[in-house]
C-alpha cells in the first residue's frame, strides 16, 4: 500500500495544492464577502426606513403631560374638592440590580407590615414598558421621603415622585354629593379617548366628579423628549402644554350641607334642599356618609368590606337612589290632580267615617284617625292629612290619570340635570304592572296609590324636586348641582325640561299653599308643633313610609317593634309661601311619625336658609326631638 | 506513532545564508523585512479604525489614545517578528505550542475568573495573560511545522495527530468558556489542514460528523451560550435580554442607510443604545455612522489586506510557510465575517473583535505579531531560488 516513504517530500506537487486550495480559499472569501455586503445593502438600503423609523422611535420618547384637574367650590367660593402634592415612590424595573435585596431594604426602611411587603413584591413584577416608572407606592409621608433621600445611594432604580392627588377636606359631609375620583381601571381604559387621558391616573367615579368629568379633566398636553438607552431625558424637542381642567361652582351651599348632615345626627336618612325659582341644589345629604379620600388613593380591602358589610349602608346615595314609599306628603300633588282634572274643586267636600269602602267591597280602606275626620274639605283634607278624602280622590280619579298627573310632577322619572347615577324610582300604572307581574291592574291599588303607599316608591330628590315645582305654582326647574363652569354660567333653561303643570284656576295654587301652611300653623296641622313660633309663612306636608304593610284593622305600637322595621318619617316643605326661596325633603329612615321628627329638620333647613341663623343650634333641636318623639300620630 | 513523529519536528534544519550578492542591492523594505503594500493598508485600517472608535467611546480621548498605545506595541511586535527566519519561528512552534496547552490547563486549574468565564492567568502584581490568544498562532505554527514535514496531501495517520494537535487546546478554550477564541483557533488549524490538502472525501466525512456531533455540542454549551444562539434564530423572543444587542446593532446599521448620518451623529451609538458599541460591536457604530459607503469602504479594505496576505502565502519559499501564512490569513478573514455577521444578524452572537477597529489590547497585539509571522515569512522569500 504505502508507496512512497514520509519523510519524501515532492515540493512541487506541495505548492500546486497549495494554490489550488488557496485559489478556492479566495473564491470562498470573496462569496463570503459579498454575503455580508448583501445583508448590508438589504439592512442600509432596502429595510433602511424601517430601520430609520426604528431608530427615531428608540431615541424620541413622547411624555404625556397630564393637566391639573378643576377645582370644585361650593355656591360662595368654599373649597369642596382641591388637589394636594404627594409623594409617590417610583422603580424602573431595568435599574433595580437585585429587586429581592431591593424590595427587603425598603421594607426595611419604611417599616412596613409584612402584607404591604407581599403587594410591593406582586407591584414590582407586573409588567411594563421597559424604562417606564412604575407606581410601587403612593402618599408617602415626610418621614419615609427623608429616609428614602438618605438612603438614596443604595436603591439605584428608585425615584420619589411629586403627584398632584384628589383631596377632599369635607369628605364625609360631601361624599355623596361630589363623588369621588380613583383610579382609571381597565375597562375604563379601553373606553377612554387614550390622547385625552395620556398622563392621567385618576377618573370622576361618581357624583358630579363623573358628571362633568370631561370639564374637570381638561387636555393632556404632550413633550417629546429625547432619551437615551436608559431613558434618561437629554433635551426636550416639542412641547405643547396641558389645558388645565375647569374649575366647577356648585350650587351646594356648604353651611347648609353641613347643617342637613349635623341634623340627621348619624341617622339614616337623607335631606335634599332646592332652590324653587332656579332648580338649584342647595344641599343634598345622604347619611351615613363616607371618607371618599379613602378611594381616591385607592381603598384597602379591610375597609372596603367594612363599608360593603355596614348595615346602614354608607355607600349608598339615599338622596338620589333611595326608594321610599312617599307616604302623605304626595296628598297635595294628588289635590293638584283632582283640580286639575276637575274631579274636585278647593270647597267640595266628602264626609269621613273613618273609612273608605270600595262599592261591593266589603273591605275597609282605614283613616289614620279611627273614628274619622267628619266634613274634610281640600285644605282640611292636607292639613290633618285625611285618608279618606284621597281613597275618594283616588277612586274617581283611577290609576290612569293619577298617574299621568304625578308623572307630570316627575315621579317615576330622573329629575336631575346632572345628577350621577340617579334612580327613577317607581310611579306604578296599568302597563307597569302587566310588564312586571302579568296581572291586570285592582281599584284596590289605586286606593294604596292614593295615600302614598303600595307600589308607588320616591327618591328624596324626586319629593323635593316635586315640591319646587309646585312651589313655584307648575313651573318646573330640573335641579342641578352645577352652577358655574369656569367662568361659564350653566343656562337657567336647561335642555328636556318637562312642560310646565297647568291648572284651570290659578287661585287654587294658593289653596293648596293655605292647606299645606296649615299642616304647619294650623290648630289641627299635623305639624303643628314644629310650627311654633314661625317667623315666616312656610308649607308643608307631613308623610309616613310603612316598612312593612299591616293586615287590615290592625294597629301597631311603633315601640314594640324593632327599630329597623319601624315607619320612615319623610317631610316635604318649602317656604316662604309669597316667594318660595328654599324647598325640602326629608327623610329619616325608621323615626316613626313623620310629623315629628322629619318636620322638625326641614324648618331648621328652612329656618337656616331664610333667617340665616349662624347661631341655630343643632343640639337643642336634637333635644327637642327626643322630647316629642311618638307625640302626634301622622298620616 | 505520534512521539515520533513530534520528535522529527524538534530536528533543527540548517539555515541557508543570504547570498552576498543579493543583499548589497536591498532597498529600505527589505532591510526592515517589512512589505510596505501590507504596512500601509493596516496602517490606513489603523487610522480609520480609530477615527470611528472615537465616536463609539463616546468621543473619550483616552480611549482613543490607549488604542494608539496598543497600535504602537502591536506594530513593534510586528517589526520584531518580521526579523526571525521561517525556520526559527519553526523552531518555536512545539515549544510554544506547549507551553500554550499547559498554561491553558493552569488556567482551567487555578486562573482567573473574569465576566463569568475564566480566561485570563494572573501572576499578582506581574503580569494579566491570556493563554488562548497564544494559542491563536502557536496553532498554526505548529500544525504547519509538523505538516511541512509530512508527505503532502496527509494521510490518515497524520490527521489524527492533527486531530490531537488542535483538539486539546481547543477545546479546553471552548471550556473557559470562550466560543469567540476557540473558534478563531479552531479555524486557524482548519484553514492548515485544508490548505496542506485535505482531501475532500475526508472533509465531507468531517462536515458529516460535525453535524452528527451537534446535539452533543448542544447539550454541552452553557445556558447563555444557548441563548445566544436561540436569540440569534429570533431576536425578538427576548427583546430586553439577549435579543436587545441584535436588534439594536441592526437597528443602528439599518438606520445608517446608504451615506449614515455622519460621524458622531448616530443617535443609536451617541445615545447609549447599542451594547458594547465599542469593542464587539464597533461595526454598528460604522454602519449607523458612514452607512453603506463606509461599510463597503471598509470591507473592500480588508479583501485587499486578505488578498495581498495570501499572495504572500503563495509565494512563501517553504510548505511551511505557505500553510501557516495562508492560515492566517483566512483566520483574519474569519474574525471579519464571523463579527459583521454576528452585528448585522445573520450569526449568532460570538465574542471576535472586528480587527484592528474594535477598542482591545490582547488582541490587537496578537493579529500584529500575527502580521508579523507573515511579514517574516514574505521577507525570506527570495533566498532561495525558485
Amino acid at each position: 500500500m504505502r508507496k512512497q516513504r514520509d519523510n519524501l517530500k515532492r515540493p512541487e506537487q506541495e505548492l500546486r495544492i497549495f494554490r489550488m486550495r488557496a485559489l478556492l480559499a479566495s473564491l470562498v472569501v470573496f462569496t463570503l464577502t459579498g454575503i455580508l455586503m448583501g445583508r448590508l445593502g438589504y439592512l442600509q438600503v432596502v429595510q433602511h426606513e424601517v430601520y430609520s423609523t426604528r431608530s427615531e422611535n428608540n431615541r424620541v420618547r413622547v411624555e404625556p403631560l397630564p393637566p391639573t384637574r378643576g377645582l370644585i367650590y361650593d355656591r360662595n367660593g368654599e373649597l369642596l374638592a382641591e388637589n394636594r402634592p404627594t409623594y409617590n415612590l417610583m422603580m424602573v424595573r431595568e435599574r433595580v440590580d437585585d429587586l429581592d435585596a431591593t424590595l427587603a431594604l425598603l421594607v426595611d426602611l419604611l417599616a412596613l407590615p409584612e402584607e404591604e411587603a407581599e403587594a410591593f413584591r406582586v407591584r414590582s413584577r407586573q409588567r411594563q414598558r421597559p424604562f417606564q416608572p412604575a407606581l410601587l407606592m403612593s402618599d408617602l409621608d415626610e418621614a419615609q421621603i427623608a429616609r428614602l433621600a438618605v438612603n438614596r445611594h443604595r436603591l439605584p432604580g428608585l425615584e420619589v415622585e411629586a403627584q398632584l392627588l384628589r383631596y377632599y377636606p369635607d369628605a364625609e359631609i360631601m361624599a355623596h354629593a361630589i363623588g369621588y375620583v380613583g383610579r382609571i381601571n381597565a375597562e375604563e381604559l379601553t373606553t377612554l379617548d387614550a390622547g385625552r387621558y395620556a398622563g392621567t391616573h385618576f377618573i370622576g367615579k361618581t357624583g358630579v366628579e363623573r358628571s362633568y368629568e370631561e370639564q374637570l379633566h381638561g387636555q393632556a398636553g404632550l413633550r417629546k423628549v429625547e432619551t437615551n438607552a436608559r431613558g434618561r431625558v437629554l433635551r426636550e424637542l416639542d412641547r405643547s402644554d396641558p389645558v388645565p381642567g375647569s374649575d366647577l361652582t356648585l350650587t351646594l351651599d356648604k353651611e347648609l350641607q353641613s347643617l342637613a348632615y349635623d341634623l340627621l345626627d348619624g341617622r339614616r336618612g337623607s335631606i335634599v334642599a332646592v332652590a324653587p325659582a332656579s332648580g338649584e341644589i342647595l344641599a343634598m345629604v345622604s347619611v351615613p356618609g363616607f371618607d371618599s379620600n379613602q378611594f381616591v388613593t385607592g381603598i384597602d380591602f379591610a375597609s372596603y368590606r367594612a363599608l360593603q358589610d355596614n348595615l346602614d349602608l354608607p355607600l349608598f346615595n339615599r338622596a338620589i337612589r333611595g326608594q321610599y314609599p312617599p307616604g302623605s306628603t304626595i296628598k297635595p300633588f294628588l289635590a293638584l290632580a283632582g283640580l286639575a282634572e276637575g274631579e274636585i274643586t278647593p270647597d267640595s267636600t266628602i264626609n269621613d267615617p273613618g273609612f273608605f269602602q270600595l262599592p261591593n267591597d266589603s273591605r275597609r280602606y282605614r283613616n289614620w284617625l279611627r273614628w274619622g275626620h267628619g266634613r274634610v274639605d281640600m285644605e282640611r283634607s292636607i292639613a290633618v292629612s285625611n285618608n279618606t278624602y284621597y281613597y275618594t280622590l283616588a277612586h274617581d280619579l283611577g290609576i290612569d290619570r293619577l298617574h299621568e298627573n304625578m308623572t307630570g310632577f316627575g315621579f317615576g322619572q330622573r329629575v336631575g340635570h346632572d345628577v350621577f347615577g340617579e334612580s327613577s324610582a317607581l310611579m306604578p300604572s296599568r302597563d307597569w304592572k302587566r310588564g312586571r307581574y302579568n296581572q291586570p291592574w285592582y281599584p284596590g291599588e289605586t286606593l294604596s296609590v292614593g295615600i302614598g303607599q303600595g307600589y308607588w316608591q320616591v327618591t328624596p330628590l324626586q319629593l323635593a324636586t316635586a315640591t319646587a315645582v309646585l312651589a313655584n305654582r307648575g313651573e318646573w326647574v330640573k335641579p342641578r348641582l352645577a352652577r358655574r363652569i369656569g367662568d361659564e354660567e350653566l343656562p337657567v333653561d336647561l335642555p328636556e325640561t318637562p312642560p310646565d303643570i297647568k291648572i284651570t284656576n290659578d287661585n287654587w295654587w294658593d289653596r293648596v299653599f293655605s292647606g299645606m301652611e296649615k299642616v304647619l300653623s294650623g290648630n289641627e296641622g299635623t305639624a303643628r308643633r314644629t310650627g311654633v313660633d314661625l317667623e315666616y309663612r312656610m308649607g308643608g306636608k307631613s308623610g309616613t313610609a310603612q316598612v312593612f304593610s299591616l293586615g287590615q284593622d290592625q294597629r301597631y305600637n311603633a315601640d314594640e317593634l324593632a327599630e329597623r322595621l319601624r315607619d320612615h318619617a319623610l317631610f316635604m316643605a318649602f317656604a316662604p309661601l309669597e316667594d318660595p326661596q328654599i324647598a325640602v325633603s326629608v327623610i329619616v329612615e325608621n323615626a316613626g311619625g313623620g310629623s315629628t321628627h322629619a318636620a322638625h329638620l326641614a324648618r331648621a333647613m328652612t329656618d337656616a336658609w331664610l333667617l340665616g341663623d349662624d347661631q341655630l343650634d343643632v343640639d337643642e333641636i336634637r333635644d327637642e326631638l327626643e322630647n316629642d318623639d311618638a307625640s302626634v300620630p301622622g298620616g | 506513532m505520534s512521539m515520533i513523529d513530534l520528535s522529527r519536528i524538534m530536528r533543527p534544519r540548517p539555515v541557508r545564508p543570504p547570498a552576498s550578492g543579493i543583499s548589497r542591492r536591498r532597498g529600505f523594505w527589505e532591510r526592515v523585512r517589512l512589505d510596505p503594500w501590507m504596512l500601509g493598508m493596516l496602517l490606513i485600517l489603523m487610522m480609520a479604525g480609530l477615527v470611528v472608535l472615537y465616536s463609539a467611546s463616546g468621543q473619550r480621548i483616552e480611549v482613543v489614545i490607549a488604542q494608539c498605545v496598543r497600535f504602537g506595541v502591536g506594530l513593534a511586535v510586528m517589526g520584531v517578528i518580521a526579523q526571525f527566519s521561517p525556520s526559527t519561528l519553526m523552531r518555536w512552534a512545539l515549544p510554544a505550542y506547549l507551553a500554550g496547552v499547559a498554561m491553558l490547563v493552569a488556567v482551567e486549574l487555578f486562573g482567573y475568573v473574569g465576566m463569568g468565564a475564566q480566561r485570563w492567568l494572573v501572576i499578582p502584581g506581574v503580569i494579566r495573560f491570556q493563554p488562548s490568544e497564544l494559542m491563536k498562532l502557536a496553532m498554526p505554527l505548529m500544525l504547519g511545522a509538523y505538516l511541512s514535514r509530512c508527505e503532502l496531501p496527509p494521510r490518515i495517520k497524520h490527521l489524527v495527530v492533527c486531530a490531537l494537535v488542535i483538539g486539546l487546546p481547543v477545546v479546553l478554550i471552548a471550556k473557559q468558556p470562550d466560543l469567540g477564541t476557540s473558534l478563531l483557533v479552531g479555524s486557524a488549524a482548519i484553514f492548515v489542514v485544508l490548505l496542506a490538502g485535505l482531501s475532500w472525501r475526508f472533509v465531507a466525512a468531517l462536515a458529516g460528523l460535525a453535524a452528527a456531533a451537534l446535539p452533543l455540542l448542544w447539550i454541552n454549551l452553557h445556558n447563555y451560550q444557548r441563548q445566544r444562539v436561540l436569540t440569534f434564530l429570533d431576536p425578538n423572543s427576548d427583546p430586553l435580554g439577549s435579543g436587545w444587542n441584535i436588534i439594536q446593532s441592526t437597528t443602528a446599521i439599518g438606520s445608517g442607510g446608504v451615506f449614515g448620518k455622519g460621524w458622531l451623529q448616530g443617535t443609536q451609538s451617541q445615545l447609549e443604545f447599542l451594547p458594547e458599541r465599542h469593542t464587539d460591536f464597533i461595526v454598528a457604530v460604522l454602519g449607523e455612522e458612514f452607512g453603506l459607503l463606509g461599510m463597503l469602504a471598509f470591507l473592500v479594505l480588508y479583501l485587499m489586506i486578505i488578498i495581498r496576505g495570501l499572495l504572500m502565502a503563495a509565494g512563501a519559499q517553504d510548505t511551511f510557510g505557505r500553510l501557516v501564512a495562508g492560515s492566517i490569513m483566512l483566520t483574519f478573514f474569519i474574525y471579519v465575517f464571523v463579527n459583521v455577521g454576528m452585528v448585522s444578524g445573520i450569526l449568532p452572537v460570538v465574542g471576535v473583535p472586528l480587527p484592528l477597529v474594535s477598542y482591545g489590547g490582547t488582541s490587537s497585539v496578537t493579529l500584529m505579531a500575527g502580521f508579523g509571522i507573515l511579514m517574516a515569512i514574505h521577507a525570506h522569500r527570495r533566498l532561495l531560488p525558485r
